[in-house]
């Protein structure tokens, strides 16, 4: 397994192409792994990620391509999706070296977080558009709010885990936000976005790109870097899910909705909650965070007051270490791809912010999408 | 029109090209709040859809329903991500569940001062917010408190 990363930019500010920088993150996860690119015989991706894998393949030299997926829907959500799609190929042998990749240069393309500008609008987006709701996190807001207001849950909590990104960032010279830290009382006086989400709750747009070669465990140790195992995988939705923006009309508001996922992703892979050692956990919002370590069994939704607190969330001495390389709020916003780079980097014992001999390493994508996805990597010693 | 909640300029909402839900944005026009229901079980769902969402039939019918809800959820914007609300800030969005209609949601702002606390379960009527200058002339279901 190799992983690679390009940079990390502000969103706009990237001095290549998007299609470039996908190369050169591919190109440098083939370093890391200690392979020829010309033998990458598959592709993962997700969120309709621009770059697709035919131009990837005649640019890269591929010489035999067996496998080109892209995850439906979900945005970041994907994430570990395309790891998912990608194990799956390689247990069914499709294909033998699959790279998972997302790449994002939004100066030469658009935003996410800006309204629509069409003059007209239908369908599920003339239900919430004309009411000034447009953006992904006017979108979730309501759904973090309910759950906050469901189990008495304070604004003390995402506090907690904007923090825990910030101070993961500062020992990370790649993090957008290294060496700006946070402090408690400048989440308090930030501005809102919209309630219950300040400024500090809400990720980053970013431009760069992010790239994980994926082999047959069989062939791990062939590689230059200590393999990672994916241990298990789920991805989905539960009952009647609606894809945003009509997402006010799903049963289950107040969800993150991995609740019919976790019971999966741990039966799948052998080990229960307990087991974990550390977790990325893709913030777009704070509160989609909060809900989704619930629903991964980490702690009941009554007891997140205590739970989520600075010193339980960070690296190496807190109980559930979180976003260790700053996450999508302090590091880059790689629409979560840097969170399953820095899940295996944990493994091998390289992050900025190590958990002393982490064993299982999870990574949760896109809370509050649909449909959303989960991985659990394993170091040898857990297989 | 001077009454609405928020600025002219927001994208105006249309029925779909295929009409699905052209009997909802008619009926707000005449002050009707329409809802689909399964003709057969009588569960009601929205948004609207062309399968019903109990028995995957299509024999979906629209009904209409008393004007009236409850606070399930909502969020108070004060970061303006469209250029018509750069003004506007704050408002508020709630998600608003009709019992009396097997407690589907709708969205909708909140009438009154902005900064208002808002409260989860807080009973609340439609108001019909009429555009009539807009091309095409729309509706838009508000939601207000409930008086007493």
């Amino acid at each position: 397994m190799g992983v690679g990363e390009t940079d990390y930019y502000r969103h706009g500010q990237a001095p290549e192409p998007e299609f470039k920088l996908c190369l050169k993150a591919i190109l440098a996860a083939c370093e890391d792994a200690g392979i020829d690119p010309k033998g990458i015989d598959g592709f993962a991706s997700y969120s309709n990620d621009r770059n697709d894998p035919p131009a990837l393949a005649v640019a890269l030299g591929v010489r035999e391509l067996r496998f080109s997926n892209m995850q439906w829907g979900g945005g970041g959500g994907g994430g570990a999706g395309a790891v998912a799609n990608a194990a799956a190929a390689i247990a069914a042998g499709l294909a033998d070296c699959i790279v998972v990749y997302r790449a994002l240069a939004q100066g030469q393309f658009g935003r996410f977080g800006q309204g629509p500008r069409a003059r007209t609008v239908y369908g599920d987006v003339a239900l919430s558009a004309p009411y000034g709701q447009m953006s992904p996190a006017q979108w979730y807001a309501p759904k973090a709010m309910r759950f906050m207001f469901d189990h008495h849950i304070g604004q003390e909590a995402l506090r907690a885990i904007a923090m825990a990104s910030y101070h993961h960032a500062q020992a990370n010279p790649r993090a957008i936000m290294y060496g700006r830290p946070l402090t408690e009382e400048a989440y308090d006086a930030s501005r809102w976005i919209t309630e219950p989400f300040h400024l500090y709750d809400c990720c980053q747009e970013n431009d760069g790109a992010a790239a994980l070669i994926m082999t047959p465990a069989e062939r791990a140790k062939d590689f230059k870097q200590a393999p990672s195992y994916v241990l298990g995988a789920a991805i989905g939705a539960g009952y009647r899910v609606h894809s945003t923006p009509a997402g006010f009309a799903t049963p289950d508001l107040a969800s993150s909705h991995f609740q019919t996922l976790a019971p999966r992703l741990y039966e799948m892979a052998g080990v229960g909650p307990g087991d974990v050692d550390v977790v990325q956990a893709y913030e777009n919002f704070t509160g989609g965070v909060l809900m989704s370590l619930v629903e991964h069994g980490f702690f009941a939704p009554d007891e997140a007051m205590d739970f989520l607190k600075l010193e339980n969330l960070i690296a190496p001495s807190g109980k559930l270490p979180l976003n260790t390389s700053g996450g999508n709020l302090a590091e880059c916003y790689m629409h979560g791809l840097e969170l399953e780079i820095e899940a295996v980097r944990q493994l091998r014992g390289q992050s900025t912010s190590q958990v002393p001999s982490a064993q299982v390493s999870l990574t949760i994508a896109g809370p509050m999408v649909t449909p959303v996805s989960t991985v659990l990597f394993g170091s040898e010693a857990v297989l | 029109m001077s009454e609405a909640y928020l600025p002219d300029g927001l994208p105006i909402p249309v029925p779909e090209p295929n009409g699905l839900s052209a009997p909802y944005w008619e009926g707000l026009r005449r002050e009707a709040l329409m809802v689909q229901r399964n003709a057969k079980t009588g569960v009601y769902q929205f948004p609207p859809q062309w399968i019903a969402y109990d028995t995957q039939t299509f024999d979906v019918e629209w009904v209409e329903v008393e004007p009236k809800g409850v606070i399930y959820s909502w969020t108070r914007v004060w970061h303006p991500v469209h250029p018509a609300l750069a003004d506007a800030c704050p408002y508020v969005v709630v998600v608003v569940e009709l019992p009396q209609a097997g407690g589907v949601r709708m969205l909708g702002n909140l009438l009154g001062d902005p900064r208002q606390d808002v409260v989860i379960g807080a009973e609340v009527e439609c108001v019909f917010e009429h555009h009539p200058d807009a091309a095409p002339p729309f509706t838009l279901a508000q939601w207000r408190r409930t008086a007493g």
